[in-house]
């Protein structure tokens, strides 16, 4: 904000926006050896608002009616609205590839060690993030009233059947109603356009402002102070925001490649029949963003129990990931070990991806099964690996 | 602390923060209300279903409060159904998946009910014969009339049935 004419004048006077630019922008500093992972956040954030914006589009027309929803979408929005089908295919597609963005952001930061001290809060606010755009993309997803829609719901609201005592009560109501139904669809409506896009709000002012306070991580996860960034690194306005315009650019040419010739993966065709609560489909399965944990789910083929266990344990683990990993040297480059099963792990989640979408039978089920406990293997081997590197760097070895 | 005497600011925030504690609990008690089922869907009445018009080896599916009810007349070769088998020869079970909530699909040729979300199977009787569902599909509460049967409301054969 270099020139400060009259209205500009005015409103620092009044709102000290200069003050706040140069907190949240021109004196934010990041280190230089940070590479283009690093440009996934502001990715999501690019994500969001397109999801806002369209998600508004849609709203116009959108009836959250049991009786009127399918028909507001597949007729009304699809064929009548002239570029109706614009918004939704951009809307089903974003909320596909904000997912894609987000595990890259969160593999990014679990590889450097982002979620070590002092940035615990940025990692934590950052899961709550995760959880909220689940959420969201799944009350979402009923929103059409398709066959895979009211599949989806009537599954995943069944999963808190189990929870002991409260579970077959809860469920009700959860859902107003025995089964999915007519109040499960409007008040999943009111979640989905409201109160969950407003928390994800918050959260990410909390997420950012938390970044700006503990400072970015690097490739070599080095602590820098303020001072060390300022004099060796990069303002995030107008020096990094610079590069992320070209990123942005590369990543909407790819976007709106998918939402105009590619947009099938985000709409499933069992979608477009109507829900109907008396047939479930052939073969039904989660969005692919929800595939690996539910292989988790399905994985203890044996036992119901253990597979719910596991299903929300593989959920909610990442969270836990700064108290798992205590070793003192942050980023995967510098640990040998580390590094070796993070990519299992990484490999691992692509395999349960793939696994979920295939019928649970046979080797299918063992193969699921050993998938699902290799996940878990990753989370707890890092407090072995930490022992192993703490007495390295005890004894002089290692890399900070 | 605990001999110090109350001041009047303590009694004053502890009275306005017990008051606001009120409201809350009273806003999110109404809040929760609002979410349970309506009076219209609670009060959805019984259904009355005669099973004489089912023919032998064949199944018609009722809806029970949204949910279907299978009724299967049994052939003989599909078992006796210990304790699960409604004047002799029908199976009458809520048509939903014990493990995730789908619906099994008949196949007559294996006489039992495959379940097409995570390859769950029941026998003829509604057991639990396969995969990951943990328990045999439920059988609704029910009162018997002759051939007629009135789901929704626990008659003495169904409370025998329950015990077991
Ligand atoms: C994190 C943000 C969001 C995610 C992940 C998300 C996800 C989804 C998904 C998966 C669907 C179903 C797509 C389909 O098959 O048609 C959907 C539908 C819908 N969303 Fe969103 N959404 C988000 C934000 C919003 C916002 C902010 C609004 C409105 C203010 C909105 C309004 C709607 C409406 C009206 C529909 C139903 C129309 C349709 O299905 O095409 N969404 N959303
Ligand atoms: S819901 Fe039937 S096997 Fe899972």
């Amino acid at each position: 904000m270099a020139k400060k004419g009259g209205l500009m004048k005015w409103l620092d006077e009044r709102l000290a926006i200069s003050e706040l630019w140069r907190v949240m922008m021109s004196e934010y500093y990041l280190p230089k050896n940070i590479n283009f992972l690093w440009s996934f956040g502001v990715l999501t954030m690019l994500v969001f608002v397109i999801l806002v914006v369209t998600g508004i589009i849609l709203l116009m027309y959108y009836k959250p009616d049991s009786k009127l929803a399918f028909d507001s979408v597949n007729k009304t929005i699809m064929m009548d609205v002239s570029y109706g089908w614009v918004f939704r295919h951009t809307h089903a597609v974003g909320a596909s590839i904000m997912f894609l963005v987000l595990f890259i952001h969160m593999a990014r930061g679990i590889y450097y060690g982002s979620y070590k001290a002092p940035r615990e809060v940025v990692w934590v606010t950052g899961f709550i993030l995760f959880v909220l755009m689940s959420a969201t993309a799944f009350t979402g997803y009923l929103l059409p009233w398709g066959q895979m829609s009211y599949w989806a719901a009537q599954t995943i609201t069944t999963l808190f059947e189990k929870i002991p005592f409260i579970g077959p009560d809860l469920v009700i109501w959860i859902r107003g109603n025995y089964i999915v139904e007519d109040a499960t669809l409007t008040r999943f409506f009111a979640l989905h356009v409201t109160l969950l896009p407003a928390l994800i709000l918050v959260f990410t002012v909390i997420h950012m402002y938390a970044v700006r306070i503990v400072g970015s991580n690097n490739e070599d996860g080095i602590p820098m102070t303020k001072e060390e960034k300022k004099k060796n690194g990069i303002p995030f306005w107008p020096v990094f925001m610079s590069k992320e315009f070209f990123v942005m650019s590369v990543f909407l040419l790819f976007f709106f490649y998918l939402v105009f010739f590619n947009y099938g993966f985000a709409m499933d065709p069992i979608n477009f029949q109507p829900a109907n609560y008396l047939q479930t489909p052939p073969h039904i399965y989660p969005e692919w963003y929800f595939l690996a944990f539910y292989e988790v789910l399905r994985g203890f083929f044996f036992s119901e129990t253990l597979g719910l266990i596991a299903f929300v344990a593989s959920m909610f683990l990442p969270l836990f990931l700064p108290w798992l990993d205590r070793s003192p040297i942050v980023s995967g480059k510098h640990r040998p070990l580390f590094r070796i099963m993070f990519w299992i792990f990484i490999i691992d989640f692509v395999f349960l991806t793939i696994l979920g979408k295939l019928p649970p039978t046979g080797l299918f089920a063992w193969l699921g099964f050993i998938g699902a406990i290799v996940y878990f293997i990753f989370f707890f081997s890092l407090p072995i690996i930490s022992f192993i590197e703490k007495k390295q760097v005890a004894s002089g070895g290692g890399q900070q | 602390m605990a001999e110090e005497k109350v001041s009047r600011r303590d009694f004053l925030l502890y009275a306005i923060g017990g008051w606001a504690a009120v409201g809350a609990a009273g806003v999110l008690y109404a809040m929760y209300k609002t979410w349970e089922p309506l009076p219209e869907v609670k009060a959805q009445a019984t259904v009355t279903f005669d099973l004489s018009t089912v023919k032998p080896g064949q199944i018609k599916v009722v809806n029970w409060r949204g949910k279907p009810v299978f009724v299967l007349r049994r052939t003989p070769d599909m078992g006796k159904c210990e304790n699960r088998s409604i004047l002799d020869e029908y199976t009458v079970v809520v048509g939903i998946c014990t493990h995730l909530g789908c619906i099994p699909n008949w196949e007559a040729e294996k006489k039992i009910w495959h379940c097409p979300c995570h390859g769950g199977e029941y026998d003829a009787c509604g057991r639990n014969i396969f995969g990951p569902p943990p328990r045999p599909l439920d059988i609704p509460p029910f009162k018997l009339e002759g051939t007629k049967i009135i789901l929704g409301e626990a008659g003495p054969e169904y409370q025998k049935m329950m015990k077991g």
